[in-house]
C-alpha cells in the first residue's frame, strides 16, 4: 500500500518558507545521523543538539507555511507526505555526512550563512518570519562557532585531518551558490521586503569563511561553478534515500501517532 | 459544592499564581516563571489563556510544559486553559530572575553570564564553578545535557558542571 504525496498550492510566501523549512529539517535529519557515531560523546550531544535546533525551526516554519497555505496541511504532511520532487531545501545539506570532516565543512558553510540570514531576517516586514528568525540567529551563532573551531582544528592538525577536510571543501564548494541565488518568485518578497536578498549576504560570508578556511591553513577552490536544483525540486540521488528513511513509519502506518 | 465567583481580574491573579508553581521538567529547581517562559496570563470569555515563549526552537520541554500548566489550572479548580506559544519577543536568559539564578547555582548549574558575548567567533569566557566557586574552570563543549546547557570542568574541585548558556 503507498500513501498518496500531498499537494502544496505554491502561492511565492508558501514556497519561500517551505524551502527554509526543507533546509532545516534535512539539515536537522543529517545530523541526527550521527547519534550514537559521533567520534566523541561530547560531539555526539553537540551535533544532537543542533539537529534539534534546526528540527524546532523547521516545526515552526512548516506551521507557518500551513497557515498561510491555508489548506488542511501542516507541520506533519509537509515532512512525511511530500516526494523528492516537492522537497525545496539546498543540495548542499542533503548531502551525505561522509566522515567527521565532510560534515563539519558542510555545516560550517551552511551555520556561517544562516547566521547571516536569519539575523537579516529579523527586520523582515512579515513578522512570523521575523520572530522566528530572531529565535533562530541565536541558535545559529551557537553552531558558527562550533564549526568554526572544528574547521581550525581539523585543517591545523594532523596531515590525515588536514587532507580530508581540505577534500571535503573542495567536494562540496560547489554547492554553496544555490544559498545566494534568487528566483523570480523570491524577487517579489524581496522587493516587498519580506524575504531578504541573499546576493547582499555573500560578499560578509565569503570573508568569514575565508577567514577560518585561511586560520585553518587550508584553501578555497579557484573554481566558481556552482551547481543548483534543489529550489525547484531537482536533487542528489541522496535525497531519496534520506527520506525514505525519515518518512518510513508514516508511509508504512499511514497517521500513525504517539 | 461551594462554587466561588471569580471576578477576571482574581482569576487572572489565581491563574498565574499557579502555573508560576510548574516547574522545568529537565531542571525542576526552576518554575516557568523563574525561567521566564512564563510571558502572559489572560481571561477571555471566562477561559483562561496561558501565554508561554521557547527557551530553544526545538526545545522538547515545551510540550510537557504546556500539559503541565493544564493539568496544574485544572487541579486547582480553574478549568482547561488555552496554552498559547509566543516566539517574539524571542526568550533571553536576561529574563531569568535573581531568584532563579540562585536556585541554579544551589543545585550545581552555574547560571549565565549576562556579559558574556555570544557572537564573539573564539570568544573566551568566564564561568564560576557552582560546587567550590573558582574560577579556574574550562569549557568542555558548548553543547551538554540540554539544549539550553554546556559542559565545563572546574581545574580547583576537578568537577565537570553544567553551564546556563547565554541565549
Amino acid at each position: 500500500m503507498t500513501v498518496a504525496n500531498i499537494s502544496v498550492s505554491e502561492t511565492p510566501l508558501v514556497l519561500y518558507t517551505l524551502r527554509r523549512a526543507d533546509d532545516a529539517l534535512i539539515l536537522g535529519h543529517r545530523l541526527s545521523e550521527w547519534c550514537g557515531h559521533a567520534p566523541m560523546l561530547e560531539e555526539d550531544m553537540a551535533l544532537a543538539n543542533m539537529g534539534l535546533d534546526l528540527l524546532g525551526q523547521a516545526r515552526e516554519l512548516y506551521s507557518y507555511a500551513a497557515k498561510v497555505e491555508g489548506r488542511d496541511n501542516d507541520e506533519d504532511k509537509f515532512a512525511y507526505l511530500r516526494d523528492v520532487r516537492q522537497y525545496r531545501n539546498l543540495l548542499l545539506l542533503e548531502q551525505p555526512n561522509g566522515d567527521f570532516a565532510r560534515t563539519m565543512v558542510r555545516q560550517f558553510f551552511y551555520a556561517t550563512f544562516a547566521d547571516l540570514y536569519w539575523r537579516a531576517m529579523m527586520r523582515s516586514s512579515d513578522l512570523t518570519l521575523a520572530a522566528i528568525a530572531a529565535k533562530s540567529e541565536k541558535e545559529s551563532a551557537y553552531h558558527v562557532r562550533h564549526s568554526s573551531e572544528w574547521i581550525v582544528r581539523l585543517g591545523d592538525g594532523t596531515e590525515e585531518s588536514h587532507r580530508r577536510t581540505q577534500s571535503a571543501i573542495d567536494e562540496l564548494w560547489a554547492f554553496t551558490g544555490e544559498m545566494f541565488a534568487v528566483d523570480d518568485s523570491e524577487r517579489g518578497l524581496i522587493d516587498a521586503r519580506i524575504a531578504v536578498d541573499p546576493a547582499a549576504l555573500h560578499p560578509q560570508w565569503l570573508k568569514t569563511v575565508s577567514s577560518v578556511v585561511s586560520e585553518a591553513t587550508l584553501a578555497l577552490p579557484k573554481s566558481d561553478w556552482m551547481q543548483q536544483g534543489g529550489r525547484s525540486g531537482r536533487h542528489s540521488e541522496h535525497l531519496g534515500h534520506l527520506l525514505s528513511e525519515l518518512q518510513s513509519m508514516q508511509r508504512t502506518f499511514p497517521g500513525a501517532t504517539w | 459544592m461551594v462554587t466561588a465567583v471569580l471576578s477576571d481580574t482574581d482569576l487572572r491573579r489565581r491563574a498565574w499564581e499557579v502555573a508560576a508553581q510548574v516547574v522545568d521538567p529537565e531542571i525542576p529547581v526552576l518554575t516557568i516563571a523563574d525561567l521566564g517562559v512564563l510571558r502572559d496570563v489572560r481571561v477571555r470569555d471566562g477561559r483562561v489563556e496561558v501565554a508561554i515563549t521557547p527557551t530553544y526552537s526545538g526545545c522538547p520541554a515545551m510540550n510537557m510544559i504546556a500539559l503541565e500548566i493544564e493539568l496544574a489550572l485544572e487541579r486547582a479548580g480553574i478549568g482547561r486553559p488555552t496554552i498559547r506559544t509566543v516566539l517574539s519577543p524571542a526568550w533571553t536568559t536576561d529574563w531569568m530572575s535573581e531568584d532563579g539564578r540562585n536556585k541554579l547555582r544551589a543545585y550545581g548549574i552555574a547560571p549565565p553570564q549576562a556579559s558574556s558575548s555570544r557572537r564573539a567567533l573564539f570568544g573566551e569566557q568566564q564561568v564560576s564553578c557552582p560546587q567550590c566557586g573558582s574560577g579556574n574552570t574550562e569549557l568542555l563543549s558548548e553543547f551538554g545535557s540540554t539544549s539550553c546547557k554546556a559542559l565545563w570542568r572546574c581545574k580547583a574541585c576537578r568537577e565537570p558542571f553544567d553551564y546556563f548558556k547565554c541565549h
